[in-house]
Formats: C-alpha cells, sequence, structure tokens
C-alpha cells in the first residue's frame, strides 16, 4: 500500500475569471436582465452612499451633507483629540474607542467560553434541545426589547431592580450599574452576552456534533480524561467554527449601537459611547464631516472582514 | 451470574433507583446548565410578570411578589391605545414586510443570474457583492438621507427605508441563494432549457420551487432584522406617525422612565412576532441565522 506511486499531476490550464464571456449575446443580456435590479439598487444605495460618505470625511460639511468647506484630514485629527471619542491622558484610557476595545475584548472573550461550554455540556443531557432554545430566544428578539429587559433586572431601586434585591438580600448596598462610569459599560456588555450567546452556542454544537464519535471513544478507550478530550481533541476540531463565530461577533460590535441609545444615551455623561455611538451623535449634531470620517473608521475595520469572506468563498466556490 | 448482572446494569440502567444513581453521578452537569438556563430565563421572566402587575404593584414591590399581588391586562390596554404601541405595531408590519419581499424578489433573480447565466465580468461582480455583505450601514446614513429629503421626500414616507433595508439585505439575499441554486442539478436547468422554456419560466418554475428552504431561511432572517432594528428607522423613517415600535419603545422611555409595568408591556409587544416565529419556524430560523453569521 505504501508503495502506491503518487498521482501524477496533470498541469491544467487556469482558469480565469473571464470564463462567463463563453456565453452567446443573448444568454448575456439575459443574465444581465436578471441581474440589473439587484445591481442598480446595491449600486445607488450602497457603493455610491459609501463613495460619498469617504468623500464627505475630508470636508467640514453642513446640515444640507453638501461637499462644503474642505478640510483635509481635521475631522479625524479632531476626532482623536476629542476626549469623548480617544482619551489616552489617563489610565485607564477612555473615549469611544476604548468602551469599543473593551466590548472586543469582553464580550467576544464572554460569548465564546458560554457558548462553548453550553455546546460541551448540552450535548451530555437528555433535555438538550429545551436548555438550548432558552438560551437561544434572545437571538430572536430586538436590541431594544434586550435593553428593556436588562434596564429592569439594573434597576437601581432593590425593591424592583433583580440584581440589587439579591444584593440587598446578602447585605449589600444597591448600586446603580447604569448610572456609573466604572460599571456601566460592562453592565450593558452583560445583557449584549445574554443577547449572543445563543448564537455561539449553536454553532459550536452543530460543529462539536460533526466530531466523529470514534475518535473521541478512542481517545477515551486510551486512558484519557475528559479535560484532555475537550483540549487536546474537542478544541483543535473546533478551530473553524471559533474563528467564525469570533468574526459575527466582531462585526456585532462594531456595529453595537441599538442597546445602547435604549439603555443609556451613550450616559452617563458620555461614558458609554461606543463609535457607532459618535457617528450617529457627531452626524446629527451638527458634525456631518466628523460623523463621516468615524464612519469611514468603521468601514475601514470591517475591510479584513471582507477580505476574509471574500478569501473563504474563493476557496470553496463550486463553479458551474 | 451476579457479576453478570451487574455489567449489564452499568451499561444500560434499567430501574429506577439506577437510573438515579447515574443521574446524581452526573449531577455537577445537570446542576450547571440548570443554573444556567434558571439564569437565563430570570430577565425575561421578570419582564413578563411586570407587564401583567398593576402600576402600584410593580411601582412598590418587585416582581418576585407576583404571587402576592393580582394581575392585569390594562398595561397592555394602556401602550396599545394611549401609548400608540398599536399604530406602530401596524407601521412595523408596514416596514417590515415590503422590506422583506423586495431583497428576497431582487435577490433571487440575481442569484439566479449568477449561478446559471453567463455574462462578462459575472464573477468579479458577485466578489463584490460578497464584500458588500459587511459594510456598515453607517456609511450610506447621510448621502441616503441627503438622497431621500431631495427626491420627493421619501423619508417622510415608508419608500426610503424599504429601499435601505433592500440595498443592505440584498448581498447576503444574493449569496446565500446563489450558494444554493448552484447546488440544483444542472441537467434539470438545462432539460427545461432544451424543451423552450424561457430563462424566466426555468427560473420561475424550476429553481424558486427546488429552493424554498434557502428563501424561507432568508426571508426569516430578513424579517427579523428589519422588524428589530431600531438605528435604520431612527433615520430614515422621519415622519413620527409612521414610526415603528423600536423607535415607539424608546420615546415611552423616556416618558415613563421607571414605570416599569408600561415598559415591560410595551417590550412585549415588540417580541411577540419574533418569539411567535421562533416557535412556528424554528428550523428555518435558526438555518437562517446560520446562513446570516456571514453577514452579523
Amino acid at each position: 500500500l505504501s508503495a502506491q506511486a503518487p498521482p501524477i499531476q496533470v498541469p491544467q490550464p487556469k482558469r480565469r475569471f473571464g470564463r462567463s464571456r463563453e456565453g452567446t449575446m443573448r444568454e448575456r443580456l439575459q443574465g444581465i436582465a436578471f441581474a440589473l435590479p439587484a445591481l442598480v439598487v446595491l449600486g445607488l444605495f450602497v457603493i455610491y452612499p459609501a463613495y460619498y460618505t469617504v468623500r464627505l470625511a475630508f470636508y467640514k460639511s453642513d446640515f444640507l451633507f453638501s461637499f462644503t468647506n474642505y478640510v483635509g484630514l481635521q475631522n479625524f485629527r479632531d476626532l482623536f483629540q476629542d476626549k469623548d471619542f480617544f482619551d489616552i491622558s489617563h489610565f485607564p484610557p477612555s473615549g469611544a474607542v476604548f468602551n469599543n476595545l473593551r466590548w472586543v475584548v469582553v464580550y467576544i472573550s464572554l460569548c465564546l467560553i458560554l457558548g462553548l461550554a453550553l455546546a460541551v455540556l448540552t450535548i451530555r443531557v437528555r433535555y438538550e434541545s429545551a436548555v438550548k432554545s432558552v438560551i437561544f430566544i434572545p437571538m430572536a428578539i430586538s436590541a431594544t426589547a434586550v435593553a428593556v429587559i436588562w434596564l429592569l433586572v439594573y434597576s437601581p431601586n432593590p425593591d424592583i431592580g433583580t440584581v440589587n434585591a439579591v444584593i440587598h438580600g446578602l447585605g449589600g448596598n444597591p448600586v446603580s450599574w447604569l448610572g456609573q462610569e466604572n460599571t456601566v459599560n460592562y453592565a450593558i456588555i452583560i445583557a449584549y452576552v445574554w443577547a449572543s450567546t445563543g448564537f455561539a452556542m449553536v454553532v459550536l454544537s452543530a460543529a462539536l456534533k460533526g466530531i466523529p464519535t470514534e475518535i473521541i471513544e478512542a481517545a477515551r478507550v486510551d486512558g484519557a480524561g475528559e479535560w484532555n478530550i475537550f483540549r487536546r481533541i474537542m478544541l483543535p476540531m473546533l478551530s473553524l467554527p471559533i474563528s467564525i463565530v469570533t468574526v459575527w461577533l466582531f462585526i456585532n460590535v462594531i456595529k453595537v449601537f441599538d442597546i445602547i441609545y435604549v439603555m443609556t444615551q451613550g450616559g452617563p455623561g458620555t461614558s458609554s459611547r461606543v463609535i457607532a455611538y459618535t457617528m450617529f451623535t457627531e452626524t446629527f449634531s451638527g458634525n456631518p464631516g466628523r460623523g463621516a470620517a468615524v464612519a469611514v473608521i468603521m468601514l475601514l475595520l470591517t475591510i479584513p472582514v471582507m477580505v476574509l469572506n471574500i478569501r473563504r468563498f474563493k476557496s470553496e466556490r463550486v463553479m458551474t | 451470574v451476579a457479576t453478570r448482572a451487574e455489567t449489564a446494569t452499568l451499561a444500560q440502567p434499567r430501574t429506577l433507583s439506577e437510573r438515579l444513581v447515574r443521574w446524581i453521578s452526573r449531577s455537577p452537569v445537570h446542576i450547571v446548565l440548570l443554573a444556567i438556563a434558571a439564569l437565563w430565563l430570570v430577565p425575561t421572566v421578570a419582564l413578563l410578570v411586570t407587564s401583567f402587575r398593576p402600576r402600584s404593584d410593580a411601582l412598590s414591590s418587585g416582581w418576585w411578589h407576583v404571587f402576592s399581588s393580582h394581575l392585569t391586562l390594562a398595561n397592555y390596554g394602556q401602550v396599545i391605545h394611549a401609548g400608540g404601541m398599536g399604530h406602530a405595531f401596524l407601521n412595523s408590519l408596514y416596514i417590515t414586510i415590503p422590506a422583506t419581499l423586495l431583497p428576497l424578489t431582487f435577490g433571487a433573480m440575481a442569484a439566479y443570474a449568477f449561478a446559471w447565466t453567463r455574462f462578462p465580468f459575472r464573477d468579479t461582480v458577485f466578489l463584490v457583492v460578497v464584500a458588500l455583505m459587511v459594510v456598515p450601514v453607517q456609511t450610506a446614513f447621510v448621502p441616503l438621507l441627503k438622497f431621500f429629503r431631495e427626491h420627493g421626500h421619501l423619508n417622510t414616507e415608508f419608500y426610503g427605508i424599504w429601499l435601505a433595508h433592500t440595498a443592505f439585505g440584498l448581498p447576503l439575499a444574493i449569496f446565500l441563494f446563489r450558494n444554493f441554486f448552484i447546488t440544483l442539478p444542472k441537467d434539470l436547468i438545462e432539460a427545461a432549457r432544451m424543451d423552450g422554456a424561457s430563462e424566466f419560466a426555468v427560473f420561475r418554475r424550476v429553481v424558486i420551487p427546488l429552493s424554498v428552504p434557502a428563501l424561507a431561511s432568508f426571508a426569516i432572517f430578513q424579517f427579523l432584522w428589519v422588524w428589530n432594528d431600531l438605528l435604520m428607522a431612527l433615520i430614515f423613517v422621519s415622519d413620527p406617525a409612521k414610526q415603528p415600535m423600536t423607535v415607539k419603545i424608546t420615546q415611552l422611555l423616556s416618558t415613563y422612565a421607571q414605570e416599569f409595568h408600561i415598559l415591560a408591556a410595551a417590550g412585549f409587544l415588540l417580541m411577540a412576532v419574533p418569539l411567535i416565529v421562533f416557535f412556528a419556524l424554528q428550523r428555518y430560523f435558526v438555518q437562517g441565522l446560520l446562513a446570516g453569521s456571514v453577514k452579523s
């Protein structure tokens, strides 16, 4: 068996993108006709606006959002001198950028850890689907509803707010979770973790079930403990789904807005703002140029994900 | 004989007591899971209970006193009529249904073009569509709003928000449908063409009927996406009489602040449709969300 000759490599002509030009004129026109409505909408309402916003980022602009008063990179410079956006004058640094960074670290890691733990644990019990439903349901509801739900949980009144009632019951003093700068970001993050963990769990659980049971059984027979099976077999085999979930969570973090708008309006003061929130307030408080600069920053942050999506698609695509 | 019986029980617990022993030996797993599940349920249950409690009770005591207070539907009546949530519910429907059907239709047509027809730069254009999936809506706010304002005040009607949601739903629709259409048997489509069916007939009578699962997954994803959206409604629905429930709730919040009996009832009205969709179409729903994971 080992003496088998290696498969002969036949050089294949490299398939080029222009292949689709083979069609006849009639075929081409029909194809374009089918694609046209969508392409017109995308061109007019996604691509052209993106170009417009990038250009606007170099203007001061006005309430009509026109290209008036060219300022070069001044909008970006202003943003990074704005203490509400970027403040490294003290430790820990603050501002929307660093709040977003907190989101990246805390939100992503909590969702992944909880999702993974739930995927591994639920697979062992008979009421698996019931537990999964309970965790997954928040995925269906809007961030606005999630915000209302957690406003009640965090209510500073220990007679009404669940968390403070527990603290009060244990003899502690009630905390205004959303009313003070050092807790507000983490409080909102936890509410959003509650809403998003279901996604991580479902993806990772499906991937976990795809691992052939023979591999795990064989490891067990060889005397591997549960922790080692998890660490040395499951985790490496889950690396692709984990990266998919991470990317999804990352995009969620870049775009997070609704829950903050409803829970705190970026407050107290400006202490729970994130970049998407700054984009909204700058644009609609008379600084459309600066708002556009923030939108450009958001676009730049999503470009690695764009490249990743295209690469992944190219590597697994099927051609007709 | 006794030994054999013992081995048998170890492998397959038969009696109640054996099952009980097995259950207890795995109890850490059960305890952790049930605790997490309970923790996950509490916030929603708290809001649900609060939505049925009369004002005086909800303002003075916590939801856990549910058994000592009488429950009422009055809060729902109040938010639906006086609070304007009934009207906002209809607005949410007016916004969501076209904003789901438009990308569904245009997306399926474009996906057919990308999967089963040939035209210049087809694959390059498709890669651009894939790239557009993660473009943040923020990059379109200002230009779209300007465009809507200057072209027939589309933002004071529903057209503006329909177009915005259609545009930002399309890349995902095209991506999903194209990847599904391409798995359909080539012979089937060639045979239909041989029989003289027009491209539209092939699309309408062969491809669409075979693609219901993919179409349903996207439709559910997009429906919930639009239904649950606050940000785009804040920006593209300028007429207060046309605002959906998500926007209405933020206004109730500024009026009622700590009056959770009102906020809770409003919140549950907003959640009702997604929850019904979730329980009725759970399979498509999960598929749709998984498929949508390439977007966000």
